[in-house]
């Protein structure tokens, strides 16, 4: 889909634990398209920067390659490419824009995007179309409404409020805007550790 | 005292004559660029994957190198500003050497930064899209003009000197008396201009000052603006400021000791020169040691677990020993080097007793420092305050190191400038090193904890083509600086004609001390 580079993970799976008496949970962190991000205030020519719709993305072809927006992410969101990546014909075919951040090149920094071009044909990003798990929403959150793989829509602040919904160091300031459902009524067993 | 003709003749002298041993000297110095420049090559055409350097620990030596040399640039604004503002007569002959510093210290680091840069060719972007609200521009603006300002306070000064070279050095190559006559922009030694000269340097030497200020507390605001565990901390500005003219000086006491040996300067630089920069030194040592302390006191007390993860790589992880060795040989030993002699006004008694136990008794200490430094950290790998272990060893490398110390007392009694400058080359170490304690650190503990990566990618260590270039980064300063003195009095003659009137007038430059 992203041809991600090897290395990279837009989306990488860690395994949390609060504390030593509950149970650990797989916590998913794509970037959470901060609404005060820090990457984008630090960005010294503005090749990351905040859409008016509150997408972070990266100009590619701006990027001094200074790292200095993955020193700033709290949630080391983001990735270098420290070596020229392995190409695909498709992915050398395509043309570049900002929405896509391929084809990929060395020498600056990339990260997940909340695949824009799918949002404007109205599909869900590819990671909510992958989770066959139903477990991503993705959505307005002006419209108040999420979707997920499934096609079932709900309202966002009726899915916050009634399931204890958080986001990851909201303490730092930076407004999240990827939220979390904490387990409860688990199917499957706690991973372990 | 009379004026002696033949003093100023010795400053002239390096700049007459090419001796085998410079050639040999240069030819060395360029090799090593040389193959610096090879291994940047590399680099630019591989990507910075031929460095140690990975997502988790983005930051390395190359930064390390930048912070370092925008500290020793502080050498210059310190002797030559604030001392000359402050009418520290004794100054005078180390003015240049200092001033060069800065000029060639700011040239090398500045472009470490671009030498880190997975771009450098999209450098201009910084002027075409630079927003102000990065701090990678306010060091951009403020080294800037640090290296514009310190370029012209080198340069002013300079001008009577240039004349004179202008009207000594006359069969000097075609090309060296170009450079003086239009450097020396007509000086004649008027009255009016040298007024004028001298409200101009007095004008620049205010003005430098806050600049240098700003231009290493807005490097330490590079680190100090992320919310990073071990960087986001509010004394970082002063903290790196005084950092800066610590080992300014101490860089400036290495480059006296050098000149004074090679070019026979013992007239200008005389034991005072040393033992004054060598009290500045250490008031900036116990500054900056308490600075320390501070930092990490805070941090150990406030139990943040975020801030005890980095504390526990310094204290007995992975950079216990690079961070111990700063501070003990690094930061206290020189405390002890440069003010213990001053201290202790015993005389040194060469038949004591303890003479013929005194190879035993260091033999003794160092085998106890040996065994306790390289010991393994401690049974459990975490690092807990109440643990007597850390405690034990930490005291019992103190008292190694202080009996060594009490044993060499005497010697550094007899050979105070060599103490001096050995405490200088410590300092250098220590804060080379400081600088990647600073930096490194913090990049193993981040805030969203590092899984399922390849070892590699969560630990640093440089590669061939990192050290390549910081090799030739040290290079490039010392034939920069060794091509300055060879081209300019490294003293200043007009400055300095008038001292030894001054010093037969009750040694005024004692009386700043
Ligand atoms: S998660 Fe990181 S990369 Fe994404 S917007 Fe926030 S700070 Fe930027
Ligand atoms: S690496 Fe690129 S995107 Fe990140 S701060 Fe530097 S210029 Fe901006």
């Amino acid at each position: 889909m992203h041809f991600v580079p090897p290395g990279q993970e837009w989306i990488k799976v860690f395994k949390n634990r609060d504390n030593h008496v509950a149970d650990a949970y797989w916590f998913p962190r794509p970037c959470m398209q901060c609404d005060n991000s820090p990457c984008a205030k630090v960005c010294p020519v503005g090749a990351t920067f905040k859409r008016e719709d509150g997408i972070v993305l990266v100009d590619q072809e701006r990027c001094i390659g200074c790292r200095y927006c993955i020193a700033a992410c709290p949630y080391g969101s983001r990735s270098f490419n420290w070596v020229e990546p392995p190409h695909t014909p498709q992915e050398l075919a395509a043309k570049y824009s900002v929405e896509l951040n391929y084809p990929h090149r060395k020498g600056v920094v990339e990260k997940c995007i909340f695949c824009p071009t799918l949002a404007r044909e109205g599909k869900l990003p590819a990671c909510a179309q992958a989770c066959t798990m139903n477990a991503i929403y993705f959505g307005d959150q002006v419209e108040d409404v999420v979707t997920n793989h499934a096609g079932v829509s709900v309202s966002f602040t009726q899915l916050i409020r009634e399931k204890g919904g958080f986001s990851f160091m909201e303490d730092l300031g930076t407004e999240p805007r990827v939220w979390y459902l904490p387990p409860r009524d688990r199917v499957y067993a706690a991973p372990k550790g | 005292m009379f004026r002696q003709p033949t003093r100023e003749d010795i400053l002239f002298e390096p700049l007459k004559s090419n001796s085998l041993k410079f050639y040999g000297f240069v030819a060395l110095l360029l090799a090593v660029i040389g193959w610096a420049a090879y291994a940047y090559y590399v680099q630019l055409r591989d990507g910075l994957g031929v460095t140690g350097l990975r997502d988790y620990v983005f930051w390395g030596i190359y930064m390390t190198n930048f912070v370092f040399f925008i500290g020793i640039s502080h050498a210059g604004t310190l002797i030559s500003a604030i001392l000359r503002v402050t009418g520290a007569e004794w100054r005078r002959p180390i003015t240049r050497m200092a001033e060069a510093i800065t000029v060639f210290a700011l040239l090398i680091g500045g472009p470490m930064i671009i030498i880190d840069m997975g771009h450098p060719e999209r450098l201009l972007n910084l002027l075409r899209y630079g927003r102000f609200q990065s701090p990678i521009l306010w060091d951009l603006i403020s080294i800037a003009t640090y290296i514009t300002g310190s370029l012209m306070y080198l340069y002013l000064p300079m001008i009577p000197d240039l004349a004179q070279c202008r009207d000594r050095l006359t069969d000097a190559p075609a090309w060296k008396r170009f450079i003086y006559r239009t450097l020396a922009l007509g000086w004649r030694g008027g009255e009016e201009q040298k007024h004028k000269l001298e409200r101009g340097v007095a004008i620049m030497a205010v003005l430098i000052i806050p600049v240098a200020v700003s231009v290493h507390t807005v490097v330490s605001w590079i680190f100090g603006m992320t919310l990073r565990p071990g960087w986001h901390s509010t004394i970082f500005g002063p903290y790196f400021v005084v950092g800066a003219i610590f080992s300014g000086i101490a860089a400036l006491l290495l480059a006296m000791a050098i000149f004074r040996k090679v070019y026979h300067l013992e007239a200008y630089l005389e034991d005072k020169h040393f033992r004054n920069l060598g009290l500045l030194l250490l008031v900036m040592d116990i500054v900056y040691i308490y600075f320390t302390l501070s930092e990490y006191l805070t941090m150990i007390y406030g139990n943040d677990v975020a801030d005890q993860r980095v504390l526990q790589l310094l204290f007995t992880g992975d950079f216990a020993m690079a961070f111990w060795a700063m501070i003990l040989v690094g930061f206290l030993l020189p405390a002890f080097m440069l003010g213990l002699p001053n201290l202790i006004t015993v005389a040194p008694r060469p038949t004591a007793r303890l003479t013929v136990l005194r190879p035993f008794v260091a033999m003794g200490a160092l085998a106890v420092f040996a065994v306790m430094a390289f010991s393994p950290a401690s049974a459990s790998a975490s690092f807990q305050l109440v643990s007597l272990w850390p405690v034990v060893r930490m005291l019992s490398i103190v008292v190694a190191l202080g009996g060594l110390l009490w044993l060499a007392l005497p010697w550094m009694r007899a050979h105070s400038i060599a103490t001096i400058v050995i405490a200088s080359i410590l300092i250098n170490l220590a804060m080379w090193l400081k600088r990647y304690i600073i930096i490194v650190p913090t990049l193993y503990s981040p805030r969203t904890p590092i899984q399922d990566v390849p070892w590699e990618w969560a630990h640093y260590a440089p590669t061939w083509v990192e050290w390549s270039i910081t090799a030739g980064a040290f290079a490039m300063f010392i034939l920069l600086y060794t091509l300055f003195s060879k081209m300019f009095p490294i003293v200043s003659i007009w400055e300095t004609s008038g001292e030894e009137h001054a010093a037969a007038h009750g040694a005024k430059g004692e009386a700043n001390v």
